[in-house]
């Protein structure tokens, strides 16, 4: 099969935070003592104000870098953990990116595989489909999965002219394999045994479609230069190649010591890292597995060389704080309960005509300019906040969220309620003009100081327990060293 | 510029309940406490009263909305009550209510109330709420000591000052001001502190430790004022009126533009600007003889003091370590321990102000008298936080001064 289509732009988003398993592994040694084999290394863990969509956001912002956003065409949402059953978890991200209104948006969801899935849809579809996988997943104490997962999200954007990958083709399979599965609205996965998953799952299921997908794509294993097998279990990758008569150098790290598996976006997130190591010619094979398997076939092109600095896999994993806080995770997980204090216990109601009205404000961090006076000013509003002139409905669209910040005022508060005291905020100065009292996220105590610069992330901003309703906004991070 | 308040209105009497941890009184018995000086004070029956004003910052936690409250836990004879809400300058809002209603001659004896019960909330601090409903999806509301810590990062920044000197500073605002609660019966706080018990206090906002906050406390003060006539015709002998009283809000200038630097408080010097030329006041240093000043938190109080044009910009956290603002230095200020020792009520704090200022111009301030005899003394009562606020500044003085 031919196709126009191909990768146009790729990123990815790791949170700062590297949970060492060691310490997993000490806090539950006295009742899993058999969990010793999985205790090396570090996973990821998202902070307790991020979710799929918010992590979604910042991979797709980071694969956006450069690009004009209105070239996007429709945004999809790959995850098994989206926080909404019906409202578009995609149709979130699309305010937050402040795409135009005219696009499509859906979420894609139901197994591990479902990333590679929507991939292949928006590539054999029409050009300029943001494709986001992202996942954020829950186990059980002491559980293999708390060892093993990590969080993480990744977006690829396809479309034609100067791709950066051509696609070849791909290839699926179909089959109701039950190694694992969560019930809709429950959090854990209830998980057969692995021995069995390796022969009759990884071995037989996807080693046949690799065969056979190889086959159809009218290629050899041999000429595969990068294998993307997001197989999270020691030596099923390197089987498996050898079956399909893969090269064993041409094999991805799987990732799994310093990131985890990161359940529907680790296909993307090994794809993307795949993508910034690749020369061009080399030939890519992506694999997902769930309910079966899908293959993709990429070639790189010269048009890599060319694609602007971005974090990707390799920035996202040097930008990392390691982290051997156990019972934070818990806690941020809603595994573990602690004493909150009264002051949890203001109701966060969001009224959701309030939340239209400003949607394009809070959502997408969208401000206003004075056409008069070119004063900026967030949020906007009917009389410019200028103190030199009184400019009335002049104000046109002016977002701030890739706007980079300084800091003017700060403190670092232990009273207020927050999962990750002490909550730090204050007053940060936009480049270019624009004031705001924001939350910093993801800060230590030496990360703050006037005139400290600062970026935006796209954030939870509290959540409301009693009508299960996340409210969203942005927050600011401290731009780190070598970071674009 | 208009005509201005100056020696219109004279405080005819004035009331403070005992600030605290009131846990055997409601609302209403904090009132009837504050009010039962007062009247007494005033001399006065209590069907003389024309009007009142109300002030309460967190009625959905204390009693509720409206004047009613008042109007019942009083039996005031069915005359207008306003509630006033200003943040934590209420109290001084209900003053200027009384007292603009006295000027204008709509009355002829008015009466203003704050009160606060505070202590029914199940934890310490004021209660967290909302800020409304557009606000709160974007803006941070934060803790009062998160907001007001913010000042002294920019202010050691803006003035080269180190962390350590400034933290210093601070920490002999709040030991002085225990010095002096620890001479006034109704104070909340009526402990002396030394300096190591601040500086290694726990940390509850950078980088304010427990002793560079004011706590909240359950009270109620009140004003009853009338014209400079009606209070001789009455038989006062010393008469203390009203020099200045003006508020200023912001307009979100501080908040969404970018002129303002997060060090000092834009409203104070709008307001302190405007009471001393209502005033005739040209020298505050110099004239002001003592302060009450909105000391929520040490820094707050330690920027005011420039605010108020009484220490030079920059030079505020030297005047401090110099003694100039202890109560044997030359402009005494929180001579009754302030908010951080007297306690601060919300509602009633702004009232509390004047009514120390009232007892030291007629010299009745007992154990904390200021010996060199006051003239002029000025209150000054903010609401909000420092990027976003409302400031009052009151000044009163001897009929004559």
């Amino acid at each position: 099969m031919t196709s126009t289509n191909g990768i146009l732009a790729f990123g990815a988003y790791v949170p700062i935070r590297r949970l060492q398993r060691s310490a997993i592994y000490q806090a539950n040694a006295w009742f899993a003592a058999g969990l010793r084999g999985l205790a090396a290394g570090e996973r990821s863990v998202a902070n307790w104000d991020e979710d799929p969509i918010t992590m979604a956001v910042e991979a797709a912002r980071d694969c956006l870098t450069g690009l004009d956003r209105d070239t996007v065409s429709a945004v999809t949402l790959a995850s098994t953990t989206l926080p909404y059953a019906d409202r578009s978890n995609a149709g979130v991200v699309k305010e937050a990116l402040n795409l135009r209104t005219n696009i499509g948006a859906g979420d894609v969801t139901g197994s591990l595989r479902c990333a590679t899935s929507a991939l292949i849809q928006a590539l054999t579809g029409e050009p300029g489909r943001l494709v986001l996988a992202s996942d954020l997943r829950k186990a059980r104490a002491a559980s293999e999965g708390e060892l093993q997962q990590g969080d993480a999200s990744a977006a690829i954007l396809t479309g034609q002219g100067d791709v950066i990958a051509k696609f070849l083709g791909h290839y699926s399979a179909t089959v109701d394999f039950v190694d694992h599965y969560r019930a809709t609205g429950n959090d854990f996965d209830y998980t057969w045994e692995s021995r069995w998953i390796r022969d009759e799952g990884y071995t037989a299921i996807l080693g046949k479609a690799l065969t056979e997908g190889l086959a159809a794509l009218g290629v050899t294993g041999a000429d595969i230069d990068r294998a993307v097998i997001p197989i999270p279990l020691r030596g099923v990758p390197e089987g498996l190649a050898r079956v399909a008569k893969i090269k064993p150098e041409a094999l991805q790290d799987n990732l799994v010591s310093v990131l985890g598996d990161s359940g529907a976006a680790h296909p993307l997130i090994l794809l993307t890292a795949a993508l910034e190591a690749a020369k061009p010619g080399e030939k890519i094979l992506l694999a997902g597995f769930g309910q079966g398997a899908d293959l993709l076939l990429f070639e790189a092109t010269e048009a890599l060389a060319k694609l602007p600095a971005r974090m990707g896999v390799k920035g996202s994993l040097a930008r990392a704080r390691k982290d051997t806080n156990y019972m934070r995770f818990l806690f941020h997980r809603g595994i573990l309960q602690v004493e909150r204090g009264m002051r949890a216990e203001a109701d966060e109601k969001q009224p959701g005509t309030t939340l239209y009205r400003n949607r394009k404000a809070v959502l997408g961090l969208v401000g206003g300019r004075s056409a008069k006076t070119g004063a900026v000013q967030f949020p906007k509003s009917d009389i410019s906040v200028s103190p030199n002139d009184r400019a009335q409905g002049d104000q046109e669209d002016y977002p701030l969220a890739e706007k980079r910040a300084k800091i003017t005022t700060y403190t670092a508060d232990s009273l207020s309620y927050s999962p990750d005291p002490p909550v730090y905020y204050g007053a940060i100065d936009f480049e270019g003009g624009g004031r705001l009292v924001a939350e910093f996220a993801d800060c230590a105590p030496e990360d703050v100081e006037v005139g400290r610069e600062m970026r935006m992330v796209f954030r939870i901003k509290a959540v409301d327990d009693l009508r299960d309703f996340t409210k969203y906004f942005w927050k600011a991070v401290p731009v780190n060293a070598g970071e674009s | 510029m208009p005509r201005g308040i100056k020696d219109k209105v004279a405080i005819l009497g004035m009331g403070c309940a005992k600030f605290g941890e009131r846990w055997d009184k409601d609302a209403d018995s904090l009132m009837v406490e504050a009010f039962n000086e007062a009247i007494g004070d005033a001399g006065i029956d209590v069907s003389q009263l024309d009007a009142a004003w109300l002030s309460v910052a967190f009625d959905a936690v204390n009693i509720g909305p409206s004047g009613i409250p008042l109007a019942t836990a009083l039996r005031l004879p069915n005359i207008g009550v306003t509630k006033v809400e200003n943040y934590c300058a209420s109290g001084t809002e209900a003053f200027r209510g009384a007292v603009y209603a006295v000027a204008s001659g709509a009355a002829d004896i008015a009466l203003a109330l704050g009160v606060e019960k505070l202590k029914d909330t199940g934890y310490g601090g004021l209660p967290v709420r909302t800020r409304g409903t557009t606000f709160d999806m974007v803006g941070v509301t934060g803790s009062a000591p998160g907001n007001f810590a913010q000042l002294a990062a920019a202010y050691r920044n803006k003035h080269g000052v180190s962390k350590e000197e400034l933290k210093r500073a601070m920490a002999h605002v709040s030991v002085k001001s225990h010095a002096n609660g620890a001479k006034n019966p109704k104070a909340h706080l009526q402990k002396a502190v030394d300096m190591d018990t601040v500086l290694n206090a726990p940390m509850i906002a950078e980088p304010l430790g427990l002793f560079d906050c004011c706590g909240v406390s359950d009270g109620a003060a009140c004003a009853i004022v009338t014209t400079p006539e009606i209070a001789r015709a009455l038989g006062k002998q010393d008469i203390v009126t009203v020099k200045a009283l003006q508020i200023s809000t912001s307009n979100g200038w501080e908040l969404q533009a970018s002129g303002w630097d997060g060090s000092y408080f834009h409203t104070t010097r709008v307001a302190a600007t405007k009471a001393y030329e209502e005033a005739g006041v040209t020298n505050p240093r110099e004239q002001i003889s003592l302060m009450e000043v909105h000391d929520c938190f040490s820094i707050t109080e330690l920027v005011t003091m420039e605010d108020l044009f009484i220490s030079k910009e920059g030079e505020a956290y030297k005047d401090v370590l110099d003694g100039f603002f202890d109560a044997d230095g030359k402009v005494p200020c929180q001579i009754d321990g302030g908010l951080k020792c007297f306690g601060h009520p919300i509602g009633a704090s702004g009232l509390r102000m004047i009514y120390e200022n009232y007892l030291q111009l007629l010299g009745r301030a007992g154990a904390r008298q200021r010996s060199n005899p006051p003239s002029l003394a000025l209150s000054h009562n903010l609401g909000g936080s420092p990027i976003q606020n409302v400031s009052a500044v009151a000044i009163v003085g001897l009929a004559d001064a």
